[in-house]
């Protein structure tokens, strides 16, 4: 039986490759990621124990103010100028160190230098320790001078000499570039971080605003871990004293989480493509086991016994997700390899070689074989049930009743939706994901069912001609296999049609917000660049106060706060009340007043009630009671924790980050906007904006992770493709008499492809329908639960729904191309003669 | 007038070396217009292979085809798709109708590929020839073997080719839906003037035909005119004793 089995299989290569490809691109997306993030960490590893290798103790604070991976990066504790002397007294070595993120350089062609990601750190040269090099140049000694890294000055054009500008916590300040250094090794970067270092004074003032350091770096003669343990008994538990390869490991540990994200997120894709995969692979083997109907009933008749039809179709299965794991696999690691190399180079980071690790292999094997096994079962089963007397008889299309697979698809379907609307109660990302999952099997189930009417009736479009009208018929005839191809292609489309219905309804609803309540004229905000919140200097607030046409400028001071040990964002407004009437802000208790010192006005979300007293901690690190004196209506635009003018001194730049301006009625306001920039000249990063702008700068994060999202589901569709081909091409070998005689009594060529074109055209343009009607459906699925959290009004992107109409459309003519040209080939004399 | 479709010293050899075939050795035929021509001869003796070669199915290895004044041999895809839509039709043994189309469908099926009209009156004369009036609805998995052939037949006849090749079309018949598909042909010749070359093993289905052609190792070796059964089974017969008795030269060689 099983060579019987090995034999079959070779001799149908083309459906052993093409079921096997959907298996290997899900594979090759598991090891792929698997291998990338594997590289990556490894690569960091070696960069923070490189950075950290000639520091024998690393003396960090607490953080300020702890905060969960998801909510964004913990503030780190300040060291004290008084700690430092503490470490000296019991190692007098000690240096301390300020590394912050957020020193932008301003290249010789007058741009903000950008990483696109990675930090930009701002610090005080030490000498050259903790493999640092001087390259040329020299030390900076003065308070207008600075050294630089020599990545950031080859990119940013500036040698030494040059006068620079550099944006810190603080406006554009200009310093003298005395020297660039790189790193021990003769590098020019250390990854993809860029480093400006100023004297001692000048990086607290910029980075810090307060007279500390971020960390104080121990070397001596004793051992790491003895140095370690005595800084430790010396110090006491405000302080995080970790040998060098501790604090390495730490570092690499903190980047991990990041990385984990990301392997998260690519293994997230990767299910989805094997998702789509399996109905490929459940099409494909329903199909080889409809065709060898007649062969499974002679073994039948032979006196093979059902264990035995299930084995060898199951022996299938196993062989092909053996060797698509195996190229999967392979191929993984080659595409792992090659993006690891592309990010490292673009991010000059130094590549630590490429690995596979034990859970890229194990994975991709579990994935592999398990998944066809699964797949394969269903048809399995249904070859040991082919009754002998199969063989006797004439193979008739098999046309079963749908009955049961309709009803059995509205039970899934129904369970989904509810694990859908239980999870969406209960904030259950696992119910969530588990329903939209059975949603997706339940539709599947039900879609032969609806394939026949909905062919039907999309096949009309093409019925005017005869190759159109025979296609129709054809995509028609099997309404399981049209349905499941059609599966494959809904998964995907109804994913991003679902994403995209949430975001555009979650813009509308921002944007009616926005319109009704938004009173400001014009808004000043920084760019947004992670790690950075650019700002401008307050000393322009009465300048901008003069401009002609400007009623009122309020500036908003904002930093990290931990309120009675709970992060959150402080504010302070120069003028709350006004700024309360630009966003009609609705009291709910006490006044909207600004608040004096010791005084907070907060929102209704948060908890508190009037007369409440608060401990509040600030990102430096003091800690201070407030007193709520007033509370207001949470909203899209406006709330949080308000303070008055106070709480400025525990921020860490102290400088306005965003201002509000609104402007007088006979006000021109683009003259008023020029002037405005004109003052915002030392902040190029800060912009002014009119509503319009400002709230399509808010969402176009959001057009931005949907093009993300449309990417990587790319890969479904592309699946999707192969499910087509697949089931075009074993169509039209199942169909060679068919198509023989046709061509026997005339039809061209032309006309035999245009003939297949359609048939794939209607089967996908049928799985783009059922797409997006699924994707509607979980799209408004999730906008009415989450009506409480602001999602006022479903709106459907109809432009983009068109759009993926088309690309289903488009998939379809794509798809046919291979099957079309083999049916157009088709030797007429041999098909008729076939027999 | 020419003939409807002619064969000149044609030639056709299979496979190459070991494993080369000859299946048509120098064949001349001429097909008369307005006849029913029938072929015969021993199994694997290129019946078959002429008909696919007259109907430009099949290359020709060395020789000339050509059906009405069109030369067959040397023509493109395209020129032979044309020549199968416009003056030719086929009946073969089985498997002549598509699954997903009616009866009706299949018979107008030719037409509608070449953007062409049905004559209704020939239509309609058509479909009253091959009795088929109640079934032109059904599909073909709900028809019969032998109406299915009639379906066939009506389709070849509804676009009235020059010529109309028959490859066995009563093979899988039994013996009086054959008689009703055989006398349809001959109804199509004698008073449409429909030209048909038909390929048979059974001698009285060929005793339908005008004129029947004896094919033995690839060569025509003999022929009748207005055949009965009883002629043609005599004729076989000589012609197997003929073949035995050079069996036997060649083993004496
Ligand atoms: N495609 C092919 N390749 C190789 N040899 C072939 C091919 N087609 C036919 N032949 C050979 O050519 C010879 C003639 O075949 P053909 O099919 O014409 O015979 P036939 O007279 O129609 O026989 P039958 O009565 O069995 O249908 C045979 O020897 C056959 O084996
Ligand atoms: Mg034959």
């Amino acid at each position: 039986m099983l060579r019987a089995t090995l034999k079959s299989l070779l001799a149908r290569k083309v459906r052993l490759v093409l079921s096997g490809l959907a298996v290997l691109l899900g594979v090759m997306f598991v090891s792929g990621s698997f291998v990338l993030t594997d590289a990556i960490g490894r690569s960091f590893d070696n960069m923070f124990s490189s950075a950290l290798a000639e520091t024998d103790v690393l003396v960090t604070a607490k953080p300020a103010i702890e905060v969960s991976e998801m909510e964004g990066e913990p503030v780190p504790g300040l060291l004290t100028a008084a700690d430092l002397r503490r470490v000296q007294e019991i190692a007098p070595s000690a240096i301390g160190e300020i590394s912050v993120d957020g020193a932008r350089v301003i290249g010789s062609d007058g741009k903000v230098v950008t990483t696109y990601g990675p930090p930009r750190m701002g610090g005080n040269w030490t000498g050259e320790v903790g493999g640092l090099r001087l390259h040329e140049g020299v030390a900076p000694q003065k308070a207008d001078e600075i050294v630089v890294n020599a990545a950031l000055a080859k990119k940013a054009g500036i040698k030494v000499g040059d006068q620079v500008g550099v944006l810190t916590t603080k406006p554009k300040q200009t310093f003298k570039l005395v020297g660039i250094f790189g790193y021990e090794g003769g590098l020019d970067s250390r990854g993809p971080v860029d480093e400006v270092r100023f004297t001692d004074a000048v990086a607290q003032e910029l980075m810090l605003g307060a007279e500390g350091y971020t960390s104080i770096t121990v070397n001596s003669d004793k051992s790491p871990a003895a140095l370690r343990d005595e800084l430790k008994a010396g110090l006491g538990d405000r302080y995080v004293v970790q040998t060098g390869e501790e604090a390495a490991a730490a570092m690499a540990n903190s980047f991990k989480a990041v990385l984990d994200v990301m392997n998260k997120i690519l293994l997230g894709f990767a299910g989805v493509a094997l998702f789509v995969g399996t109905f490929l692979i459940l099409n494909t083997f329903s199909i080889i086991v409809a065709q060898r109907t007649k062969e499974l009933a002679l073994a039948r008749a032979l006196g093979a016994g059902r264990g035995q039809m299930i084995g060898s179709v199951l022996v299938e299965a196993v062989v092909i997700g053996l060797v698509a794991s195996v190229l999967g696999l392979a191929a993984g690691v080659g595409v792992g390899a090659l993006l690891a190399a592309y990010f490292a180079n673009f991010t000059s980071l130094q590549l630590a070689g490429i690995a596979v690790p034990a859970a890229a292999v194990i994975s991709a094997f579990t994935v592999g074989i398990v998944i066809t096994v699964i797949a394969a079962l269903l048809p399995a089963v249904r070859a040991s049930r082919v009754p002998p007397v199969a063989a006797l008889q004439e193979v008739a299309t098999p046309d079963r009743p749908l009955t049961k697979l309709t009803a059995a698809g509205a039970i899934v379907t129904a369970a989904g939706g509810g694990a859908i609307a239980y999870g969406l109660r209960q904030q259950s990302l696992w119910f969530l994901m588990g329903g939209v999952l059975a949603a997706f099997v339940g539709v599947a189930l039900l879609s032969p069912f609806v394939a026949r009417p909905a062919v039907a009736m999309l096949g009309r479009l093409f019925s005017w001609s005869v190759p159109g009208k025979l296609g129709r018929l054809n995509s028609g005839r099997n309404p399981r296999r049209t349905a499941i191809t059609a599966a494959a292609l809904m998964v995907g489309i109804a994913l991003v049609t679902g994403v995209n219905t949430i975001m555009t309804s979650a813009e509308r609803s921002m944007r009616g917000d926005v319109a009704a309540t938004f009173k400001a004229d014009l808004v000043i905000s920084g760019q947004e660049s992670p790690g950075v919140q650019p700002t401008f200097d307050p000393v322009l607030l009465p300048r901008m106060q003069q401009v002609s046409g400007v009623d009122s400028v309020v500036a908003t001071y904002a930093d990290q706060i931990a309120v009675n040990g709970k992060p959150a964002y402080a504010q302070v407004q120069t003028d709350l009340p006004t700024v309360a009437r630009l966003v009609s802000a609705t009291t709910v208790a006490g006044t909207i007043a600004q608040p004096g010192p010791g005084e907070v006005v907060v929102d209704d979300n948060r908890g508190h009630a009037l007369g409440d007293t608060v401990t509040v901690r600030s990102a430096k690190g003091t800690e201070k009671t407030y007193r709520v004196i007033g509370i207001f209506a949470d909203t899209n635009l406006f709330g949080g924790y308000q303070f008055g003018a106070d709480a400025i001194e525990g921020m860490r730049g102290g400088q306005p980050t965003f201002a509000y301006v609104d402007l007088a009625d006979s006000a021109d306001p683009a003259a008023a906007r020029t002037a405005l920039e004109g003052l915002l000249a030392d902040s190029p990063e800060m912009r002014v904006q009119n509503q319009k702008e400002y709230i399509d700068n808010q969402t176009g994060e959001v057009a931005q992770f949907l093009l993300m999202v449309q990417v990587l589901l790319g890969l479904a569709m592309l699946i999707a493709v192969l499910g087509v081909v697949n089931t075009l091409a074993l169509s039209v070998l199942e169909r060679t008499r068919e198509i023989g005689l046709l061509r026997a009594i005339g039809l061209g060529r032309m006309a035999t492809m245009r003939m297949i074109t359609v048939e794939a055209v209607v089967i996908t343009v049928f799985g783009a329908l059922l797409g997006l009607a699924v994707g509607v459906g979980l799209g408004s699925a999730v906008v009415e639960g989450l009506a409480d959290e602001g999602l006022k009004e479903l709106v459907l992107p109809w432009q983009q729904m068109g759009l993926y109409l088309g690309v289903g459309a488009v998939v379809g003519v794509l798809a046919a191309i291979l099957p079309a040209i083999r049916a157009a080939r088709t030797n007429v004399l041999g098909a008729i003669a076939y027999e | 007038m020419s003939a409807a479709a002619r064969a000149v010293d044609v030639w056709k050899v299979y496979g190459s070396g070991e494993a080369q075939v000859i299946a048509l050795r120098g064949v001349n035929l001429e097909v008369e217009r307005g006849k029913f021509t029938a072929i015969m001869g021993p199994s694997g003796s290129g019946k078959s292979t002429l008909m696919h070669c007259l109907a430009g199915l099949d290359s020709v290895t060395r020789g000339e085809v050509a059906v009405g004044d069109t030369r067959v041999t040397g023509l493109s895809d395209a020129g032979l798709t044309r020549l199968r839509r416009e003056k030719v039709g086929f009946i073969f043994q089985q498997f002549n109708l598509l699954p997903t189309l009616t009866a009706e469908e299949n018979i107008t099926l030719p037409l509608a590929i070449s953007g062409r009209k049905p004559d209704k009156a020939w239509y309609d004369t058509v479909i009253q020839t091959v009795g088929l009036g109640d079934r032109l609805g059904h599909r073909p998995s709900q028809l019969s073997g032998g109406q299915q052939q009639r379906v066939a037949c009506a389709r070849a006849l509804v676009s009235r080719p020059e010529v109309i090749f028959a490859d066995e079309p009563t093979g899988n018949l039994d013996s009086r839906s054959g008689a009703d598909i055989l006398g349809f042909l001959r109804r199509s010749v004698s008073e449409f003037g429909q030209t048909i070359v038909m390929v048979t093993h059974d001698a009285n289905a060929a005793s339908y035909a005008d004129r029947v052609i004896f094919l033995a190792d690839g060569r025509i070796v003999d022929e009748i005119e207005n055949p009965t059964a009883e002629a043609v089974l005599d004729k076989i017969k000589s012609l197997d004793t003929l073949a035995v008795s050079e069996d036997r030269v060649e083993v004496a060689e």
